[in-house]
């Protein structure tokens, strides 16, 4: 059989684990080679209590919790002392007695436990932590019953501001440095340090820097007792009043699994889960902190009608009426925006609707800059894919090399920042960013900088053609296609090299989108629209005799459209300032013939519908979402309570029913259950195209931008402690340029753009490219809505409050720079 | 052999300005490096290997066979690294030794730099001592200027950087491997081995660490040869050694002598116990090492003597008490300096020394309870063996040692304050001279 599987093409011949065999209370064991005692107890069923040990951090043996006796070290000799088993790797024919077996080892760690205790304030009925404490838990377990210490306490002044949102009671800390190798080693953000000595020693932060990470949530969750909270949960709930759910995270596309706390109809906190293939056990702290951005005052409870001009609360039947009254008089001249942000079987629901019961094909999810090229390139490179055939996380952390195109991980879908960051600790991961400069996550990652000016990133990929090969990974960001030619250029570097190639949108539901057919050109499941068979694939599934032949309009297009007055739009969560021209977005809402907006809040879109329907928030949901590598995460309803408005889907059906058409179904189950049996195109792809043109050269000083993870996106909105740790926004330029423009560090610079200008501090940057300018895209003020221009549009700068026009050329100024 | 003193070290002492380069070049200083420097570094580590020298820090590991631990095929530098950071309370052998005569290990450091083929030695000084520091930087520059230092040294072709780094101020950094990350610019606190210095050490390159006077005795190997040097001592514990008698004795100091010289005749050359009072203990390397009484009084100072009478040779430090020491007080002081100097890695050093402290702070103003003693001990024995490194190990020594041999003044800890039963100023040097009398 085994010579069957070696010989079988499809099979991959995986090396073999070397594993060695121990005995462990007198079981034998075999673990990989390098496994450390205490977890290979764990496989023997053995609990060994232990605070600094975790699994994802290296091991520092600080607690001496985990005490074992050694009768043998495989060499036939045994270790005189108790050795701690969390630093203690594993041999062939070790033998370890722990606290099941071992008196001196039960003595060892209960003496280690009224250590902890001696100093530690047991205000567990106060305390977050009460409840679900491991110090709480194992004193419990292996621990003495009462404390012989009749000494006095150490005390602290509590609590200290670590950040914003993290707090730190430090007498209740045990030093195990869980949150300091969190900071060094897996987000590389070591702004938090212990300082002082003996029993003084406390975690620290250093003056003059704040504990600036992204991920600073996480040293909270892996804090063994309650030293660590957060601003947001302390003192809301004990964990044992808390209803947990397992689901997916909405605010990017790496899919984190997390849990969900609630308790009285309200979301408490979130807490990363355990997903060793995804996200490990680490999130962001948007994931972990922003939720409760729907229940703030603004949201929407009942359907709003336009009635002389003014929006006003509605029955849904009127509301129901007046919506489908409206898009039946805009006929075929009509488009749906879904958004990028659905779960996929709310995004089906959307497709469908279009598709079969407006009978149209404009549709488009992306509410962002986008590109036909961008069209294309999805339909070649990402509709239709599966997990298996994607690039993974696990794919990531094996791979050599792997280049970043118009993507920043660590603000623009953070885990995948972290896999790197794991890759390139623990294997030597190279990391080459194509990017106008070293940002803060390149550093961390160890990251190559290929300047680059933004819009002329396939010139740049062309000048890497032979340093990528079979072992490498593109990973290009959704920005790409606000850079002409680059996803092309991609692609083909891709073909040309055999390199694995993977998308990476920001938003949770854009491969979920993609994949349900929310593009003016795919069917579900990949399936072109101009691809007769593909049509009639869905029309027959669908049970409706035909589906609309030609390509529908992008957003773009719609919106153009409305603004003309010639088309009803069908909105759900989109906001304009994320459009490539947030004004003409506005102005084509005002201006469209009929709007509908189904939404949980008042948003700048509802405000301008002429129907708004109330939909439930994702908590109040089930479903799933697709990841960037299109792997599912469920989505459950987190609250269950009895008046929850409407589903997206049942504001659809209902709408469908109205308009005599059918939706298919009227919940997640089956809308998901319906996807599912369209299965996936089994018929021709697009092909990829060589048809865009790239930019021209420009004159001057170009924008370069990005998203912050921490930004004004509505998601963050009511996290006034997670707001509070966001970065500041700052502009970024060379040193060359800022002498060029006479801008100093720290004082503030005006950067002006088609439509307007801004002004913030200047930050000189030293790796940057010159002539290029970076500011933040939605922090303070939205850039394009400000600058009127996006990334590798023309812009000015100067010195606030200088005269703004343009110096002399560079070539002349150059040399002086 | 063990009966007469044997100033190899300690002979310069005395001259007129000994640390001068010129009085030790006088003295034959600098001859051996010669020597050494026309042999093969390995046949060096075999030298000094076969010389039987054991470590001088306290531990008495081989220094030729740690020498020959270093990786032949690691690509990184070597760095020799010399631990001067002398601070354990009652070891003053290092400090004297470098105020002395700096060269000695200066010359040392070179040779042993040579053997071990490393470019670059650092001596890691114990940052309180600016006087020793300062001297030890004006040896390595006298070293630098004639030659014996720096770039091709006496035109041999060999190179050697010698930087003097001085800590500041932590007892911790001088465990290894924390003076390691001190010397990196870290916090000190001791590092997890594996991987051991001699693999990756310093920046995380093949590492020797010694001690000051295991590298000062190098050059007297290789210029009076390895059995000069073997022919001194006892059977596993060759050469000579600095002890230093300190406490109630008449003439407390430096004694250079073989190891395995006993404290009866350390105290003769002392001078003899305080007029008028006898022994009651004494460390016999420091405060790290459980003390012994007078029946130990004819117990070869050497390492198997020493851990035969349950103790450790150490650093030589012998701390002399005569019967008008209180001995819980004495523990006291010595555990609240372990509690001072723990690093605060790990539970048992951090929390155990903590509680002991105030354990013997009830016993000192006899207000322990019953039962207390055997609190001590327990909370001792969680602590021993179960640290990270060693530094809480020694804390513990001094408490049970102290607890076994005057188990009655633990006992009258429980009703009778220490100072009561021992008035402190009766153990003051002066106690009995016309000064203390009118103190």
């Amino acid at each position: 059989m085994s010579v069957n599987s070696v010989t079988d093409k499809n099979a991959e011949v995986a090396p073999r684990e070397e594993l060695v065999t121990l005995t462990i209370d007198g079981i034998e064991v075999s673990v990989p080679k390098g496994t450390l005692v205490i977890r290979a107890a764990e496989r023997v069923g053995v609990d060994i209590p232990r605070f600094c040990d975790h699994p994802l951090l290296d091991p520092v043996g600080a607690c001496r919790q985990c005490m074992v006796e050694v009768p043998d070290m495989g060499n036939g000799r045994g270790m005189p002392k108790p050795q701690a088993s969390c630093t203690l790797e594993a041999m062939p024919g070790m033998k370890i007695s722990t606290q099941v077996s071992s008196p001196v080892a039960t003595k060892a760690q209960e003496g280690m436990l009224e250590f902890l205790l001696i100093n530690h304030p047991l205000d567990c009925p106060i305390c977050d932590k009460g409840g679900e404490c491991p110090l709480q838990n194992q004193a419990l377990s292996h621990g003495h019953g009462e404390s012989r210490y009749e000494g006095a306490k150490r005390t602290f002044p509590k609590p200290v501001n670590v950040s914003a949102q993290v707090l730190l009671d430090r007498e209740r800390c045990v030093l195990c440095a869980r949150c300091t190798r969190f900071s060094e080693q897996i987000s590389g953000d070591p702004f938090i340090a212990l300082v002082e000595r003996g029993a003084l020693q406390q975690v620290g932060i250093y003056a003059d820097d704040p504990y600036d990470s992204y991920f600073s949530g996480n040293v909270i969750q892996i804090c063994p007792v309650g030293a660590l909270t957060s601003a947001s949960y302390r003192f809301q709930a004990r964990p044992f009043d808390l209803v947990s759910t397992p689901v997916t995270c909405e605010h990017c596309a790496a899919g984190c699994q997390l849990r969900s706390d609630h308790r009285h109809y309200q979301v408490k906190r979130r807490l990363a889960g355990d997903a060793p293939e995804v996200n490990e056990e680490w999130n962001c702290d948007k994931g972990r902190f922003a939720f409760v951005s729907g229940r703030l005052d603004d949201r929407v409870t009942t359907p709003l009608v336009r009635r002389d001009g003014q929006l006003v609360p509605a029955s849904w039947h009127e509301a129901i009426d007046t919506a489908v009254a409206g898009l039946k008089a805009a006929g075929d001249k009509v488009g749906v925006l879904p958004g990028g942000r659905l779960t996929v079987e709310t995004a089906y629901g959307y497709s469908r609707f279009a598709r079969a019961v407006l009978g149209t094909n404009n549709i488009d999810h992306r509410s962002r800059p986008s590109s036909d090229e961008e069209a294309a390139f999805l339909a070649h490179a990402v509709a239709g894919r599966t997990l298996e055939e994607s690039v993974t996380y696990r794919d990531l952390e094996k791979a050599k090399k792997v280049v970043l195109v118009c993507f920043e991980p660590e603000d623009e879908s953070p885990i995948v920042f972290l896999r790197l960051r794991k890759a390139y600790r623990k294997n030597k991961l190279e990391v080459v960013t194509i990017a106008p400069y070293s940002s803060r996550g390149s550093i961390k990652l160890g990251a190559t900088l290929v300047g680059c000016v933004p819009g002329r990133e396939a010139e740049c990929l062309d000048g890497l053609t032979d340093q990528i090969d079979g072992e490498s990974i593109i990973l290009v960001g959704e920005r790409a296609a606000q850079s002409p030619g680059t996803l092309q250029t991609v692609a083909r570097l891709a073909s040309a090299t055999g390199a694995k190639l993977a998308w990476i949108p920001r938003r949770a539901g854009e491969i979920g989108a993609i994949e349900a057919g929310c593009l003016p050109g795919l069917l579900p499941g990949g399936r072109p629209v101009a691809d007769a068979t593909a049509r009639v694939d869905v029309a027959a599934a669908w049970g409706t005799d035909s589906l609309p032949a030609t390509e529908g309009l992008d957003a773009e297009a719609m919106l153009a459209e409305a603004a003309a007055g010639q088309m009803a739009l069908v909105t759900a969560g989109i906001e304009p300032r994320d459009f490539a021209d947030p004004q003409a977005v506005r102005e084509a809402l005002d201006q469209a013939s009929f709007l509908v907006s189904l939404e949980s809040r008042l948003s700048e879109v509802a405000q301008r519908a002429d129907v708004v329907f109330p939909v439930a928030l994702l908590e109040e949901h089930a479903g799933s979402f697709l990841n960037w590598e299109h792997r599912r995460g469920t989505v459950n309803t987190v609250i269950r309570q009895g008046n929850a408005p409407m589903t997206d889907l049942r504001v659809l059906g209902a709408l469908s029913d109205a308009m005599g058409a059918e939706l298919g179904f009227r919940g997640s189950k089956a809308a998901g259950a319906s996807l599912d049996e369209l299965g996936a195109w089994d018929g021709e792809r697009a092909t990829a195209r060589s048809d865009a043109q790239r930019a021209a050269s420009s004159e001057g000083a170009v924008l370069a931008t990005w998203r912050q993870l921490l930004d004004d996106s509505a998601g963050n909105d009511g996290e006034v402690a997670l707001m509070a740790t966001a970065q500041p926004a700052v502009l970024r330029v060379s040193p060359a340029t800022a002498q060029r423009y006479g801008l100093a560090e720290g004082q503030q610079a005006t950067v002006s753009g088609v439509a307007g200008s801004m002004e913030l501090p200047v930050a000189v940057v030293d790796d940057m490219v010159d002539e290029v300018v970076w500011v933040p895209t939605n922090t303070g003020r939205p850039v394009r809505e400000a600058l009127g221009v996006g990334a590798g549009g023309s812009v000015t700068v100067a010195a606030a409050g200088a005269d703004a026009s343009v110096p002399d050329s560079p070539s002349t100024d150059g040399g002086a720079a | 052999m063990t009966d007469t003193l044997t100033p190899v070290l300690t002979a310069n002492w005395g001259d007129d300005k000994a640390w001068k380069l010129s009085n030790y070049e006088r003295r034959g200083g600098y001859k051996a490096l010669r020597k050494a420097l026309e042999m093969q570094p390995a046949d060096l580590v075999t030298w000094v290997k076969d010389a039987n020298l054991r470590g001088r820090g306290g531990a008495g590991f081989p220094t030729g066979m740690k020498w020959s631990f270093l990786p032949k095929d690691n690509p990184n530098p070597v760095y020799l690294v010399v631990n001067a950071d002398e601070s354990e309370p009652g070891t003053c052998k290092d400090i004297p030794l470098m105020m002395a005569s700096p060269h000695t290990l200066v010359e040392g450091v070179i040779i042993s730099a040579f053997a071990c083929n490393s470019h670059h030695a650092f001596i890691y000084c114990r940052g309180e001592v600016l006087h020793v520091i300062r001297r030890l930087q004006q040896a390595v520059r006298e070293a630098y200027s004639a030659g014996y230092a720096g770039k091709n040294i006496l035109g041999t072709g060999y190179d050697l950087e010698i930087t003097v780094h001085a800590g500041a101020g932590a007892y911790i950094c001088g465990e290894e491997t924390a003076l390691l990350d001190s010397l990196e610019g870290r916090r000190g606190q001791p590092r997890l081995r594996p991987p051991f210095p001699a693999v990756a050490g310093l920046y995380a390159s093949p590492t020797v660490i010694n001690n000051v006077e295991s590298i000062a005795s190098v050059p007297g190997i290789i210029a009076n040869g390895k059995d000069w040097f073997a022919g001194m001592g006892t059977e596993k514990s060759k050469g000579h050694g600095i002890f230093s008698l300190s406490g109630h004795v008449k003439t407390p100091g430096q004694f250079e002598a073989p190891l395995g010289i006993t404290l009866r005749e350390l105290i003769d050359l002392g001078g003899g116990m305080r007029e008028g009072h006898e022994l009651k203990f004494f460390t016999p390397g420091g405060s790290s090492t459980p003390i012994l009484t007078a029946e130990h009084l004819d117990v070869p100072l050497d390492f198997e003597g020493m851990a035969e009478a349950g103790s450790m040779l150490g650093t030589r430090a012998l701390q002399i008490f005569d019967e008008t020491t209180s001995v819980v007080r004495t523990t006291l002081r010595w555990v609240e300096f372990y509690k001072h100097e723990s690093c605060g890695k790990c539970t048992p050093c951090r929390e155990g020394t903590w509680w002991l402290v105030q354990t013997l702070r009830n016993f000192e103003a006899g207000k322990a309870s019953p039962g207390d003693i055997e609190k001590l001990l327990d909370v001792s024995d969680n602590i021993g063996g179960k640290s990270f490194c060693a530094l809480a190990d020694g804390a513990v020594a001094a408490v049970t040692s102290a607890v076994k041999f005057f188990r009655d003044e633990f006992e009258a800890g429980c009703t009778t304050p220490a100072w009561e039963l021992f008035p402190y100023e009766k153990s003051a040097l002066f106690a009995d001279s016309e000064l203390g009398a009118h103190a």
